[in-house]
């Protein structure tokens, strides 16, 4: 009895969490396809009446805002954070003598809820009194800066927001990186009288594409799962303009009472997050097995 | 390290100087670019209101008054209640802790056996524990919701330490693991020789060892935890929310007059405990980011 106890510990020890696991992650994912393809709407049912709230889904003109919403947060938050965050590594690894105070300051709003993010930049972007003001105050008499409650520009506040606490977080990721890359390779370069701007491109930057990826997905993660900033700065409005997914699947699941809508937009969202995840963690398994 | 000066040429040491210097320039203009926000939250948070629609967003406060610190500790409304952020405070100390805790050692012994007691499909279950690290959390929202209700910790905070430690246990398994990974083999074979069990090397060999990932395994539990507002506004009733649920509804409650100053300092006092977590230790804050990131 004890040798088999002795022999089955280790698996014993991982058993709570796997059962955890193919409960509140896998079980609840199965739980919600299923809620997703019935007609529930502030009950559950059970009974499966196909892709109907699929169909709904596509068809909300609110659901095309916010997966509108989503490719321009997206694509703007995942470009500016990688620019800034490569510029800022590059220029932080010129030997700079302050370089961890920098580091430091880059990266402290990565500390921060998203909530209290969302708090600051929406009381600087407030018009009337915040930024608007400053720069009314310079002189320029008739300057507006009202994106945050215009409807076809607040969704670009969410992206100043977002970029702001992301981006060091990115620069240390890069910086990293570009201290692992071999010296020897750069220092030949540079006997070979190669210019600089040319080995950060040709020899540096190439050598960091595993980086670039890892960044790519963490961000993109991020701004798939955005949530607390949306409802802090804009809580989705005005109207609905600012809704990103993650606010729908709220809106629909607490506060409409539509949990077919919530269930099925949870899942699309989550078809969107493995569609770029699985094959990257696939690779990353496969890669450290060999 | 990649040196740019190096390649300017000593032939031109004064474009080298004015490099340099526009270097320098640069990084402190987007020094500037993060600091400002803070400046401009502790400069608001210390000023009246009517000092704050009269003059400018980035000037210093004329008269330094901590009232607004004062009502959003004790004072401020969160919707019908008005008791500041005191009692939420309260709320998300008693929450974070439990979960960081109860993670933190499930992953340190997952972490020993994905690492160094591998048995057949050991591999898979890590591989599905990594999976749920990267799940949206919306898709497990409403079937975590009817869980709760079942368990009878609906709205409680034990429910929502529940939750955090289900959540975490994928990253805080995966820093263990990928910390013990680089422990000999032979040292747990010569151990194992010597008669010792599962226990006792772990006790004695792993855990005195384990003391940084400990500290990155914590804090960024804590972090995440502190920070979540998802779990904590959908599990949460009036009186369990965490701290930044009520920073919420303090922010974004629509009756009375708007104070920015009391909203800041609000925003101030929720954001401390992780930036003085992050300002004391942050080498290991940032190893966790980049290990939870980067590996899972």
């Amino acid at each position: 009895m004890t040798l088999w106890l002795e022999r089955h510990v280790p698996k014993l020890v991982l058993a709570p969490t796997f059962i955890a696991i193919l409960l509140f992650v896998y079980g609840f994912i199965a739980w919600t396809g299923w809620i997703s393809l019935t007609k529930s709407r502030l009950m559950p049912k059970y009974d499966i009446e196909g892709f109907q709230q699929y169909d709904r889904l596509f068809a909300a003109p609110r659901w095309d805002v916010a997966m509108n919403n989503l490719y321009i947060f997206g694509a703007l938050f995942i470009v500016i954070s990688m620019v800034l965050g490569l510029l800022l590594a590059i220029l932080l690894d010129q030997k700079i003598r302050t370089e961890g105070v920098l580091r430091t300051i880059y990266l402290y709003p990565m500390a921060l809820s998203m909530i209290v993010t969302g708090t600051a930049w929406k009381w600087i972007l407030n018009p009337g009194l915040g930024l608007e003001k400053v720069v009314q105050g310079w002189g320029f008499e008739n300057f507006t800066f009202d994106w945050l409650v215009n409807p076809d520009y607040a969704i670009y506040t969410i992206v100043i927001a977002a970029v702001w606490q992301a981006s060091g977080f990115v620069m240390a990721l890069f910086l990293a990186g570009l201290r692992s890359v071999d010296t020897e390779i750069i220092k030949a370069a540079q006997v070979d009288g190669i210019p600089t701007t040319r080995i950060y491109t040709a020899i540096i930057i190439p050598s960091m594409a595993p980086i670039f990826l890892s960044a790519f997905i963490v961000l993109s993660h991020l701004a798939i799962k955005s949530f607390d900033l949306v409802i802090a700065m804009t809580n989705g409005g005005p109207g609905y303009a600012t809704d990103l997914p993650a606010t729908y699947m709220y809106a629909m699941a607490f506060s409409r009472g539509d949990l077919g809508q919530a269930a099925s937009s949870a899942m699309i969202m989550m078809l969107v997050v493995f569609t770029i995840v699985v094959p990257y963690l696939y690779s990353e398994l496969r890669t450290r097995n060999d | 390290m990649t040196d740019l000066s190096a390649t300017q040429g000593a032939s031109r040491p004064w474009g080298k100087i004015a490099l340099r210097w526009g270097l320098y320039v640069l990084l402190g203009l987007f020094a500037l670019y993060y600091l400002v926000p803070l400046f401009v939250m502790v400069t608001t948070s210390l000023k009246s209101l009517d000092e704050i629609r009269s003059g400018s967003l980035i000037a210093l406060p004329r008269e330094v008054t901590f009232d607004a610190w004062a009502k959003a500790w004790s004072g401020a409304c969160t919707g019908i209640q008005c008791e500041g952020l005191k009692p939420y405070m309260w709320n998300s100390i008693l929450l974070a802790i439990p979960a960081v805790l109860i993670s933190t050692v499930i992953g340190a012994m997952n972490g020993y056996v994905v690492a160094q007691w591998r048995f057949r499909g050991a591999n898979i279950i890590f591989a599905l524990l990594l999976f749920g690290c990267f799940i949206p959390f919306q898709v497990v929202l409403l079937p975590m919701a009817k869980m709760l209700g079942i368990l009878g910790l609906a709205g409680s905070i034990p429910g929502l330490i529940l939750v955090h430690v289900v959540y975490g246990l994928g990253f805080t398994t995966l820093f263990f693991r990928n910390y013990y990974v680089t422990i000999p083999a032979e040292l747990v074979k010569a151990a194992k020789i010597d008669g010792a069990g599962f226990f006792r090397i772990f006790w004695s060999i792993f855990l005195p060892l384990s003391l940084p990932i400990i500290v990155v395994s914590v804090i960024w539990q804590f972090t995440q935890i502190w920070n979540d507002f998802l779990f904590g506004v959908s599990f949460s009733q009036a009186g369990t929310q965490p701290i930044t649920v009520a920073l919420n509804n303090i922010v974004n409650s629509t009756t009375g007059v708007k104070e920015y100053n009391v909203d800041m300092a609000a925003a101030i006092i929720a954001a401390l405990p992780t930036l003085l977590v992050y300002v004391v230790a942050g080498k290991y804050f940032i190893r966790g980011l980049t290990a939870g990131s980067v590996k899972g």
